[in-house]
């Protein structure tokens, strides 16, 4: 019975399918399939701005929103129904477009963040089953699509013939680049001991149980450190706190999408988190097991359930990271990625192809995480030098 | 026509339009971009080859092609840097302009 | 060919045409950043997925991005003043439609194409990676050696001469 409630989707995708006569089946297939991302994944980001705004709030020690409910009836939410509002807001402002600005390319700009963020949704497994396009090459081609974003980055930025927008762009793009390669380098060490670039198989690879508990990719030394940069890679490259320099209100307005205003802003919001889910989903097909559960009694749940639960798990850490963490500086920035976490996603390559050549007992354990617990402590230890701190010292108003 | 010719064909126009454009223009980017499009052209040529011609289960046209995105990476960052070195010497980048070897 | 073959090859065409003809750089490099990705959607289109995925992660990631920095930092994102075609424009537009027109009769004329059109070759990533390690094993090598060679060669050139450390390029190429 809990077979045939994992696959629904599936099922109910070739029956709506087998009504299309035969030459049309793909494409009605693909439809359907771009159906269902435009419409779950917007509503995940509507949840997720609430949740956000009301997180963030509560760790500040403030509510967030708690009055909106449903507009025009008397249903009260306590602030759940915020983004109805908000999403009439941002679609009724006026378009206002800088008379120096370049039209075209301001006009595009918004286009061109959004489409390749959609496609990277099409090689991300959701359930058992439930890869849209199952390529080859699966991994490339969300890296691939994940460059393309730049460019946008910086048409937006150019185009608004405003000098903060351009400095904001250009930041914001150093920074992409940069954590763009601990993001790959992290990602190549499962390539590593997997031996694919598909991304059933690097799923399949991890749903194997031991004792109940299942092989992730995290639950491994190597795996552990890909992780943990993954993530601080994906911060980066969504423009998350600690790493929004260039998009902060207090710092530069909003960056590269400060002459944007009603829909095209709202284009650019909805790229930035949609983008953020997407690099989310692949932290967790590479490292978190995909659509599997991590203890063997529990695999009844649907596969899809277990893929959005962690989802939605990893967007709390993210929303709670930004409520805690100070902004880093741009010095700081560039430093910490290509001082501190290249050498460290370099050394994780090394530990990956050590671990995948020894035989599987406690030894590999045992080199492995000295190895990396050495780097760690030698490249902190060594970037930490030049800062001298001192006893920290209150002084108060007397 | 066969596809073949179709691709040999708007590999021979790309390249042709890189080439126009990079004696034509005055810029030193503009040099660079139509020496990019040249080298885009004959990697669509190789892979049209590996394609449609014999032994494609050997690979050679697709490794050659992967090695020669490459060598263009490298060749731009390289080229790139030339450009800003003499843009920061000599005040711009007007290739009409900087035909003289006196420093 | 199918209708998407030819519509693909139209879009390259125009991208590659604009990229070499606009006044605006900018406008130029993004013409260009067009071209590369319609170059990358006809190597999907001859069954080349890892190349075609390459050429997106390469050039439209790294390479547009790199020469839309260098313009920035040449001050070359105005307009410009004067003529933006250098002296003996004509030749050099003669010289590249005779390119053309001898390359295209050689294409359509010669014996040597093939006539029948084998079928799709398999290019898995593992036939890829084989091909690499055991045949191809010392250009992998060496195109290692070259990329580091490349990457240390540029940081020096665009250093600035006093001693300070300018924000080089070398963070826009992967």
């Amino acid at each position: 019975m809990f077979d045939k409630l994992d696959q629904i989707f599936v099922t109910a995708l070739h029956w709506l399918v087998s009504f299309v006569p035969e030459a049309w089946r793909p494409l009605a297939s693909s439809l359907i399939c771009i159906a269902f991302i435009l419409s779950v994944f917007p509503a995940v980001f509507s949840v997720t701005t609430i949740f956000e705004r009301k997180g963030i709030g509560r760790i500040q020690n403030r509510y967030g929103p708690n009055r909106v409910g449903i507009p025009f009836t008397k249903i009260r939410l306590a602030g759940f129904g915020q983004f109805i509002p908000d999403g009439v807001k941002m679609l009724t402002k006026e378009d206002i477009v800088p008379r120096a600005a370049d039209k075209v390319v301001h006009f595009l700009a918004p286009v061109v963040m959004l489409i390749p963020v959609l496609l990277a949704y099409a090689v991300l497994p959701f359930g058992k089953n439930m890869t849209i396009t199952d390529y080859d090459a699966g991994l490339l081609f969300f890296f691939a699509v994940g460059g393309a974003v730049e460019v946008s980055v910086f048409m937006a930025g150019w185009s608004s013939r405003n000098k903060y927008s351009l400095l904001g762009a250009m930041r914001a793009i150093a920074q992409m680049v940069s954590y763009e390669i601990p993001l790959i380098l992290s990602a190549v060490t499962v390539v590593m001991v997997v031996g694919s670039l598909n991304m059933n198989e690097i799923i399949a690879h991890q749903n194997q149980y031991t004792f109940g508990i299942a092989h992730w990719h995290v639950f491994t030394p190597w795996g552990l450190v890909g992780f943990i940069l993954f993530f601080i890679a994906s911060l980066a490259e969504s423009n998350r706190t600690p790493f929004d320099l260039p998009e902060a209100e207090s710092e530069i307005i909003a960056g590269y999408f400060t002459e944007y205003s009603g829909f095209k802003f709202a284009l650019f919001f909805l790229g930035e988190y949609l983008g953020m889910f997407a690099i989310i989903g692949l932290g967790i097909t590479l490292f978190l097991g995909g659509w599997t559960s991590p203890v063997s009694f529990l695999t009844w749940i649907p596969s899809y359930v277990w893929f959005f639960t962690k989802l939605m798990a990893i967007v709390f850490v993210f929303i709670w990271i930004r409520a805690t963490l100070p902004r880093l500086r741009m010095d700081q920035l560039m430093n910490f990625a290509w001082k501190f976490m290249l050498p460290l996603a370099l050394i994780n390559i090394l530990v990956a192809g050590i671990w995948h050549y020894m035989a599987a007992d406690w030894q590999r354990w045992l080199v492995c995480s000295a190895i990396i617990f050495g780097a760690y402590a030698i490249l902190g230890r060594g970037l930490m030098q030049n800062q001298n701190f001192g006893k920290r010292v209150y002084r108060y108003a007397e | 026509m066969t596809p073949l010719q179709a691709c040999l064909l708007i590999s021979a126009l790309l390249f042709a339009i890189g080439f126009a454009g990079a004696v034509t223009r005055r810029h030193a980017i503009l040099v660079l971009i139509g020496i990019e499009l040249m080298l885009n052209a004959a990697n669509l040529n190789l892979i049209a080859f590996w394609r449609f011609g014999a032994h494609p289960e050997a690979l050679t046209g697709f490794i050659f092609v992967l090695f020669s995105m490459a060598m263009a990476g490298a060749e731009a960052a390289v080229g790139l840097a030339l450009i800003i070195a003499i843009y920061r010497h000599k005040k711009t980048s007007n290739l009409d302009e900087v035909k003289e070897l006196k420093g | 060919m199918s209708p998407f073959f030819i519509i693909t090859g139209i879009v390259t065409l125009l991208g590659a045409a604009f990229a070499m003809s606009l006044r605006n750089l900018v406008h130029c490099a993004l013409a260009m950043a067009v071209a590369f990705s319609g170059i990358a959607a006809l190597y999907l289109q001859l069954d080349a997925q890892f190349v075609g995925f390459a050429e997106i992660l390469v050039y439209v990631g790294a390479i547009a991005i790199l020469i839309v920095f260098a313009i920035l930092l040449t001050r070359s994102g105005e307009a410009p003043e004067k003529s933006v075609l250098t002296s003996g424009w004509m030749a050099g537009i003669a010289v590249s439609a005779m390119v053309f027109t001898m390359l295209g009769w050689a294409v359509l004329n010669s014996s040597a194409i093939p006539k029948e059109t084998p079928p799709a070759p398999v290019a898995t990533v593992k036939n890829v990676g084989d091909a690499l390690m055991t045949k191809f094993v010392l250009p992998l090598e060496i195109i290692g050696l070259v990329l580091t060679a490349a990457m240390i060669g540029a940081v020096i050139v665009a250093l600035k001469e006093d001693s300070q450390k300018s924000k080089s390029e070398d963070g826009g190429q992967q």
